[in-house]
């Protein structure tokens, strides 16, 4: 039964998210998007961990970032160690395991005491454990450094296969592999009856404690195989910047991995990969252009909890009823998405225009020289600006109200007419 | 002995501050299931806007309109944020008030900036009361006790005594029955939800010039006003009223007696001479532990004893 369309179906997306993660590097040769994809990998297989929690096993934490920041304060330490020949030698290409294991240790202490219950219990005592850590960052000066962190250099000891992690490039595919490597190990997990138990977990755990299953165990095994990822990424995050301070296992660092895995879609594997993937871009690239970069990505946390709860990845889902039974009857699809998606930029800009006369306004009191919003140039004194942005603002959420309901219907027909054709 | 008993007022003043807070935030967890993350950001924004206020017409004004306007705020929020993600789930309440108080102090930092504004005690209360064994009590911190023993007394005869209190006592042990005779429960949330932020803003515009004004204050107070809920035990006013004056009392001590693990080790007669990594862990004061205090108390309570001191049911 192993036809060619089963192998392509089945392994295709991995071949091509390995080819990718190959040529993406000679694409974009800046080092800027080096950086930045980079990153990308790192957060990826942190938030892909950190929706074994919350997607697979039901559990919100405010805390995660400890097992991620522990791990790399330990690869940091290891690396110096290693430099002053305290330490035996490890390959540097190894040492996401190491911080792995160092995740998986701590994660397996604070898991078995916190997964007791699931829902807003486990997220308190993940908050305070969060809170602790980050407290203890900046007492314990002598292994944290306080709010400076520790630094080190990656390039230490023997340089096996001529790898020595100078050039920017290697760790890149450093963090490929290892992407690859861990994204597999856990899509894999959620196939095994443990990833199955652990949804059973999320979904009744009364049920699976009648069937004869513990549920905090399987709440803690989670938890723990999490966490191990988690510090599998802190380590590369460490060998990436060659630092690591107090805000790797701060509330921050916990909340954008949180952001990362709700906004791309917590229900499907590949949901925290898109968050992972968009987010990280947003914040590199538009970091430079707004000061209020932090203010969009909250609002549109937001926006995905109250309007689209599934996320990115759950609005991509939806559609794959249609398209299984037959891609044109997506076709009638793109006229009312386009409108939808043309009064959301609509009011999309009136807003953008709107918060960006307002911090023209706080930040540079007294300014007098003009301002550029999308490339058009305005006295930002005068209320002209003002008025034409809340107007575009409220034309747009207007359409968007008429839009969304001639989108949805269009939605609802097309899957009528996939399971019309379905049931033939 | 007066050292003692000045720590004990500012220790005093300080719970009851917390008090405020985790009232509003106790009455909302236990009637909706919602543990609102961005209660604290209420309390922040009521100092803002007390600043703002102060600005124009003084501090007294802005003590009665600044609460009244987060008050409004938060029942806006309630009405059209929280009431249409309750159908999700408690977890994405959880998510949506985190996502509030994530935007809020974005706006903050926005509107009044990154650095703390000026916002400063009145000068009609600006001097000192007494003096006492060397050490000065503050006029206004001891307007602060007296305004916040009193909100602490209004708050419990409007809930014991008022038949407003008894609907929203009701609703708290069973909002469901208190649905199905007659009453508008989703209203009643959303007025209680804003009467709760309203609190928060009272504390808000009295501790903010005493605390700092500045767009880290809601991220600083917020976890530790959840300590104070679970501690005290989910929907027990008195329990509130107790976790939040052991907190703050505790707190304020462990500054004011400054012990060092070293030095209580030396009084029994044990010298550790750490070096290397681990020395910080010998030299760890009660002061640079005042911050972990509260969460460790609520980890071990959440572990050992969920309900907390008061509580009828569990977190």
């Amino acid at each position: 039964m192993t036809a060619p369309g089963t192998f392509v179906a089945r392994y295709g997306i991995w071949i091509f998210g390995a080819v990718l993660l190959l040529i993406m590097p000679h694409v974009f040769t800046s080092s800027f998007a080096l950086n930045l994809m980079s990153q990308m990998g790192v957060l990826i297989i942190f938030s892909l961990a950190y929706n074994m929690l919350l997607g697979q096993g039901g559990m919100l934490s405010f805390g995660h970032a400890i097992y991620f920041g522990l791990a790399g304060y330990f690869t940091i330490h290891y690396l110096n160690f290693v430099y002053d020949d305290i330490a035996p030698y490890i390959p540097v290409s190894l040492f996401p395991l190491l911080g792995g294991c160092v995740g998986l240790f701590f994660g397996t202490l604070v898991g078995y005491v916190s997964t007791r219950r699931a829902g807003t219990t486990f997220a308190m005592i993940s908050l305070g454990f969060g809170e602790m850590v980050t407290a203890l960052t900046l007492i314990l000066v002598a292994i944290f450094n306080g709010e400076d962190g520790i630094q080190t250099d990656r390039v230490v000891g023997p340089e096996p296969l001529g790898i020595s992690y100078g050039p920017n490039i290697e760790v890149y595919y450093l963090i490929a592999v290892w992407v690859l490597v861990a994204a597999a190990a856990m899509y894999a997990l959620t196939k095994t009856p443990f990833g199955r138990m652990s949804n059973a977990v999320r979904d009744n755990p009364e049920r699976t404690e009648f069937i004869g299953y513990n549920s905090q165990r399987i709440r803690w095994l989670a938890f723990a195989l999490s966490s191990f990822f988690a510090g599998l990424a802190g380590s590369l995050h460490a060998i990436n910047f060659e630092h690591v301070g107090f805000e790797q296992v701060s509330a921050l660092t916990s909340g954008l991995v949180l952001f990362m895995a709700y906004i791309g879609g917590v229900g499907h594997f590949a949901g925290p990969v898109i968050g992972a993937v968009l987010i990280t871009f947003l914040n590199g690239t538009l970091t430079t252009y707004t000061e209020a970069w932090q203010l969009y990505l909250g609002v549109l946390f937001v926006a995905v909890i109250m309007f689209f709860p599934g996320g990115l990845a759950g609005l991509i889902i939806m559609h794959q009823p249609i398209w299984r039974i037959d891609t044109r009857l997506l076709a009638p699809l793109t006229v009312p998405y386009l409108l939808f998606i043309g009064a959301l930029l609509v009011s999309l800009i009136g807003f953008i225009g709107l918060v960006e006369l307002l911090i023209y306004k706080t930040s540079r009191l007294g300014a007098a020289h003009d301002l550029t919003i999308f490339g058009i140039t305005m006295d930002p004194s005068g209320v002209v600006p003002w008025i034409s942005f809340a107007i575009v603002m409220a034309v747009g959420v207007y359409a968007i109200r008429k839009a969304f309901p001639v989108a949805a219907g269009a939605w609802n027909t097309a899957i009528d007419q996939a399971r019309a054709r379905a049931a033939q | 002995m007066e050292s003692f008993i000045f720590a004990l007022f500012n220790g005093v003043l300080y719970g009851m501050l917390l008090f405020m807070l985790a009232s509003g935030l106790t009455l909302i967890f236990s009637m909706m299931g919602v543990l609102n993350f961005a209660h604290a950001s209420f309390f922040m924004l009521g100092a803002y806007f007390a600043y703002s206020i102060s600005t124009y017409v003084g501090f007294w004004p802005a003590l009665i309109v600044a609460p009244l306007i987060v008050g409004v705020v938060g029942a806006l929020v309630e009405r059209y944020g929280l009431r249409p993600v309750h159908s999700y789930g408690h977890v994405a309440e959880l998510l949506f008030t985190f996502g509030i108080a994530y935007v809020i102090e974005e706006i903050v930092k926005m509107i009044w900036g990154q650095v703390p504004v000026p916002y400063d005690i009145p000068e009609s209360l600006n001097f000192t009361l007494f003096a006492w064994a060397g050490l000065d009590y503050s006029a206004y911190r001891v307007f602060m006790l007296l305004v916040s023993v009193g909100i602490f007394v209004a708050l419990f005869a409007l809930l014991t005594k008022t038949r407003i209190g008894l609907i929203i006592r009701a609703a708290v042990s069973d909002p469901t029955h208190v649905a199905t005779l007659g009453h508008d429960v989703p209203t009643i949330f959303m007025w209680t939800f804003g009467f709760g932020c309203a609190l928060a803003g009272v504390a808000g515009v009295l501790g903010g010039n005493v605390l700092g004004t500045e767009p880290a204050m809601a991220l600083q107070l917020g976890p530790i006003v959840f300590v104070v809920i679970v501690v005290g035990g989910l929907g027990s006013l008195g329990g509130a009223l107790i976790a939040a004056l052991l907190i703050g009392i505790i707190q304020t001590m462990a500054i004011f007696y400054d012990f060092g693990i070293n030095a209580a080790l030396l009084a029994v007669g044990i010298e550790i001479d750490a070096a290397g990594m681990f020395r910080d862990f010998a030299r760890i004061t009660t002061a640079q532990a005042s911050p972990v205090i509260p969460y460790l108390l609520l980890v071990l309570m959440l572990i050992f004893r969920p309900r907390g001191m008061f509580g009828t049911r569990d977190v």
